[in-house]
């Protein structure tokens, strides 16, 4: 990943905001394309664990991952207020479908391009990659999520690579 | 309900390849040997129609025929007979008779379904 | 047909009247005068040949023909029985018990010929015996063009009386085609006269068909000779002329009126029709009939138009795509309405359920069959690849192709194309030899290759065959050593190697062609004929040639399923590949390894546990389900927790997300709304093989 320029002028936006592991992060709305309720969950074998399984979205199977295990925070809890983010996300110029699950969705902000600044290079958990922006809220920073490039990582195109790996598929391929 | 046909034949093979055939259709058959048989069997019986041999022993199929078409039952049900004759002569005699229609031996099983539907629908 | 059976009830019946026949026979040695010992000779011959033409023993009916009819003559009285004749009727019972035994002896064997010549001479008939040549009833079929007829059927009067009925024959005729009966009652009596068992209508019938006249005519065939029937074509439909025929015109044709009644009207201001029937010249239904004559035609006239423009419409295939899609959605949706029906109980919902499922697969079976295409438009373009691929090679090779009709859903036909090219090509380059070589081996210089298709239950089978060098095993095992793809000295079978050369990285040329040889062929078109769901595999014998095997599925978008659950997921088996379902007691079969051997009505069947596969841990019931399917001709049992049962999958695709997840196909979903997966069998055995 080339270094982003730290003097990028960002632009305006609205933003979806919602809680991962008591952390508040965003996704452009542009992206998204609704927000469900957890519905249960059809998991794939051979895939890493992170990859929850496949919903159904209206007719449409969709793939949807968990972000806290994918940005090694942990598992998520199935609560009441877990719901799965539908997003929109080029991948290979075809734009794909894709599901995120989060512990609780907040609401939908706008942010002036002045207010956002580029991720700090050192001190989140997360690949810097990853974000898009640090915007400053009433109480604290949202983390603005670059979609994209969460979701269209090599890793989650090629799962078997990353399968191969898992201990669950160790045992299988005895 | 299926209806109920009466196959005359004095030739026994004759009669099984009819009854399979016809049976095989969804109809009920009724056999008899000839003319005399078939006349005790249609005795009480309701038959939709006949398919009858000409030349058999006791009572050929045009005595067999006419004696049907006397009895109000059987006056207006189709009759077809079995002719290895191809020649008119029989074909006229046995239509004069009041035959509906006719089948020349050596006939394939399909013939013989064609013309049963053709008759009794 | 069960011929059979019947062929056993005729010999046993011709032998008993043989028997009879033979003591009939002597008897009238001893009484030559006796009428009934004739007659019954006559009817017992009568049988046997009426009999045997009709279950296959025609050279017994062909020999006792001319034996019957001299019979006849003798029952007439035109021929007197002399000794010879008795002599020869009993030679000829035995010739037809020979017959009766072995079917081989024909008409035309000495004995028989004998015998005919005999009783032909007795008949004064020439005296050469040849089998009479069967005579080809070749009937002139009848795809002619559609016309329209008009067909007059005057009954006599006591057709009733002879068991026909001719309301059927209407009927038969308005199956034909498009109709129109016009009754004429004119002649019907009043009541007081009337004899309730005759007929006094007669008919006028319009007929559009294909039919021919003759076809028209065999209708009739019962009654055509006590009976006035007419038959006119009245149009072709080849004339672009909007008039028919004028009012007039029609009933001249129909003789219901003179040309000179008709002139003599003409000269009135009136419309005709109401002239001729006040002047009485013509019957009422005479009238109406001529001018329903005129009104169907026309009506046939229109809707042939609207046919021919309306016979095929081009639509764009992404419409066709989202209509299946549509489809799809409906076969979900029609599920879920059936679980629901069902778990209420309600048995007026559940009988909409039904209906409303009926609809749903047939509007499913509609929308895939109007995607089919025929497989024909791709294989002319290998006609010309494989001409220019042997000039350039210097190769004589001619390319046949078989089954252009069979259809196949078109997004199969689109992705086949690059796998057959390269297949083909394979062929015309390693298949087949140069001409030299090929007589060096004692072939025709001129090598062949057949590209067939055909169906085979719910698949196509698609091969290429070629008559060319086959497969040399020891090429290829060398060639897999080198490139490390197996171990030295690894035992393996013909189909093992010959897997071999859908290897990743595997080419055996001798030298790299720019036709194939570069090595990225098979494999690819491995892994692009596994997409479609289909399987690959090559037969071969060195020396003679080379088949090569292509099984794809008719349609990608919807299959029958067997739907099976393990834990509380659930999972899709495809069902043309299951085989049967039998229960599994853990406890019974204690093995450590992933594989397994079970043992089914003595067969032995290696056995794969599903939810080892997929990692699920949970809670295993004691009695499982073993659901045995068909892998390349070998038996092999998947286990699961619980079979559900059919269920119509509308085929998702899990999308690039998880195009390296292996042993799934793809993904459904359930009438409850859930996701099953659907497994890949191959996959799945292979990768643990």
């Amino acid at each position: 990943m080339s270094e982003k320029d730290s003097n990028m002028q960002h632009d305006n936006c609205q933003v979806l905001t919602f809680m991962l592991a008591e952390e508040v992060y965003g996704v452009d709305i542009m992206s998204v394309r609704e927000v469900l309720d957890y519905t249960s969950v059809t998991k794939v074998p051979q895939t890493p664990d992170y990859m929850v399984g496949v919903i159904n979205l209206r007719g449409n199977v969709v793939p949807v991952l968990d972000l806290r295990l994918k940005f090694g925070m942990g598992k998520t809890e199935k609560m009441v207020n877990t719901c799965v983010i539908i997003v929109e996300v080029e991948i290979d110029d075809e734009t794909t479908i894709l599901g995120a699950l989060a512990d609780s969705v907040q609401e939908v902000v706008d942010f002036e391009g002045s207010n956002i600044e580029d991720a700090p290079k050192i001190g989140t958990q997360l690949n810097t990659a990853f974000i898009k922006g640090m915007a400053k809220n009433n109480d604290g920073f949202v983390i603005i999520l670059n979609v994209n490039s969460v979701f269209s990582q090599d890793d989650i195109l090629s799962l078997a690579g990353t399968a191969e790996t898992t201990p669950e598929q160790a045992a299988i391929s005895v | 309900m299926s209806k109920t046909i009466l196959t005359v034949d004095d030739s026994a093979s004759i009669r099984q390849m009819v009854k399979f055939t016809l049976t095989k259709e969804g109809y009920n058959v009724i056999e008899a040997c000839d003319g005399k048989d078939a006349l005790t069997k249609v005795n009480g019986a309701n038959i939709d129609m006949v398919v009858t041999d000409l030349n058999m022993p006791n009572m050929d199929g045009i005595t067999l025929i006419k004696q049907l078409r006397t009895q109000a039952k059987f006056k207006f049900i189709p009759i077809i007979m079995l002719t290895t004759e191809s020649q008119d002569s029989k074909k006229a005699e046995g239509k004069s008779a009041g035959a509906t229609g006719w089948i020349v031996k050596p006939f394939k099983p399909e013939q013989l379904i064609t013309v049963t539907k053709k008759v009794l629908r | 047909m069960a011929v059979d059976v019947h062929q056993e009830v005729f010999i046993q019946e011709a032998q008993e009247l043989l028997e009879e026949l033979e003591e009939s026979l002597l008897e009238l040695e001893n009484d030559t005068d006796n009428a009934d010992i004739v007659a019954r000779i006559f009817r017992a011959m009568h049988t046997i040949k009426g009999s045997g033409a009709m279950f296959g023993f025609e050279n017994i009916a062909h020999l006792v023909h001319d034996v019957e009819t001299a019979y006849d003559m003798v029952r007439n009285g035109e021929l007197t029985i002399s000794k010879d004749m008795l002599e020869y009727s009993l030679k000829s019972c035995d010739v037809i018990k020979e017959m009766l035994q072995d079917a081989a002896i024909k008409a035309d064997s000495p004995e028989a010929v004998e015998i005919l010549n005999f009783f032909r001479g007795c008949q004064n008939k020439p005296q050469e015996a040849k089998p009479e040549a069967p005579v080809d009833n070749i009937e002139e079929t009848s795809t002619a063009d559609e016309r329209a007829y008009r067909i007059r059927f005057k009954p006599e009067e006591t057709i009733l009386m002879q068991g026909t009925n001719p309301a059927h024959l209407l009927e038969e005729l308005e199956e034909m085609g498009e109709s129109k009966i016009i009754a004429h009652t004119s002649s019907v009596p009043p009541l007081a006269e009337m004899d309730p068992e005759k007929c006094y209508t007669f008919w006028d019938i319009l007929l559009t068909t294909n039919k021919t006249e003759n076809d028209i005519r065999d209708v009739f065939i019962f009654v055509e000779d006590d009976s006035e029937i007419k038959i006119n074509v009245i149009d072709d439909f080849t004339t672009e002329d909007d008039h028919y025929k004028k009012l007039g015109e029609i009933l001249l044709e129909k003789g219901d009126v003179t040309a000179e009644a008709l002139q003599a009207l003409m000269n009135e201001k009136k419309m005709l029709g109401e002239m001729l029937v006040e002047k009485g010249l013509v019957k009422p239904e005479a009238i109406a009939s001529a001018l329903e004559e005129q009104k169907h035609v026309k009506e046939m006239r229109n809707k042939k138009a609207a046919v021919e423009s309306a016979a095929s419409i081009r639509v764009p295939s992404e419409k066709l795509d989202s209509m299946v899609d549509l489809v799809g959605e409906l076969v979900t949706v029609q599920a879920r309405l059936n679980q629901t029906a069902v778990e209420d109980l309600n048995p007026e919902l559940m009988k909409i359920a039904e209906e409303v499922e009926r609809l749903v697969w047939e509007l499913r079976d509609n929308t895939m069959s109007i995607r089919m295409l025929q497989i024909g438009s791709t294989f002319s373009k290998y006609k010309r690849l494989v001409r220019d691929l042997s000039r350039d090679l210097g190769k004589d090779i001619e390319l046949i192709t078989k089954g252009e009709d069979t259809e196949l859903d078109k997004t199969v036909i689109e992705k086949l194309g690059d796998p057959l090219v390269h297949l083909v090509r394979n062929s015309v380059d390693h298949g087949i030899g140069t001409p030299a070589d090929r007589i060096a081996a004692g072939k025709d210089g001129k090598g062949q290759i057949l590209l067939s298709a055909e169906h085979s239950g719910d698949s196509v089978l698609i091969q290429i065959k070629d008559n060319g060098k086959g497969i040399d095993r020891d090429v290829i095992l060398n060639k897999a050593i080198e490139k490390g793809i197996v171990a030295e000295g690894a035992e393996m079978t013909d189909k093992e190697v010959y897997e071999l050369i859908f290897a990743a990285g595997f080419s055996t040329a001798e030298s790299v062609s720019n036709v194939s040889g570069r090595g990225v062929g098979m494999d690819v078109v491995k892994r692009n004929i596994e997409a479609l769901r289909g399987t690959i595999y090559i037969e071969s014998t060195l020396g003679v040639g080379t088949t090569i095997t292509l099984k794809l599925p008719l349609t990608l978008a919807i299959i029958d399923g067997l739907l099976v659950t393990i834990s509380d997921q659930s999972f899709i088996v495809p069902l043309s590949r299951v085989n049967e379902c039998i229960e599994f007691k853990e406890s019974e079969y204690k093995t450590e390894s992933c594989r397994k051997i079970l043992k089914v009505r003595d067969e032995l069947i290696p056995y794969v546990k599903l939810r080892d596969i997929f990692g699920i841990k949970d809670g295993v019931p004691d009695i499982q389900q073993i659901v045995i399917v068909e892998l390349e001709g070998r038996r092999v049992g998947f286990v699961v927790d619980n079979v559900i049962g059919d269920h119509q999958t509308v085929i998702k695709s899990l999308g690039k997300t998880f195009k390296d997840v292996e042993c799934v196909s793809g993904a459904s979903v359930l009438g409850n709304g859930s996701v099953a997966l659907i497994i890949d069998i191959v996959k799945v055995y292979t990768s643990i093989e």
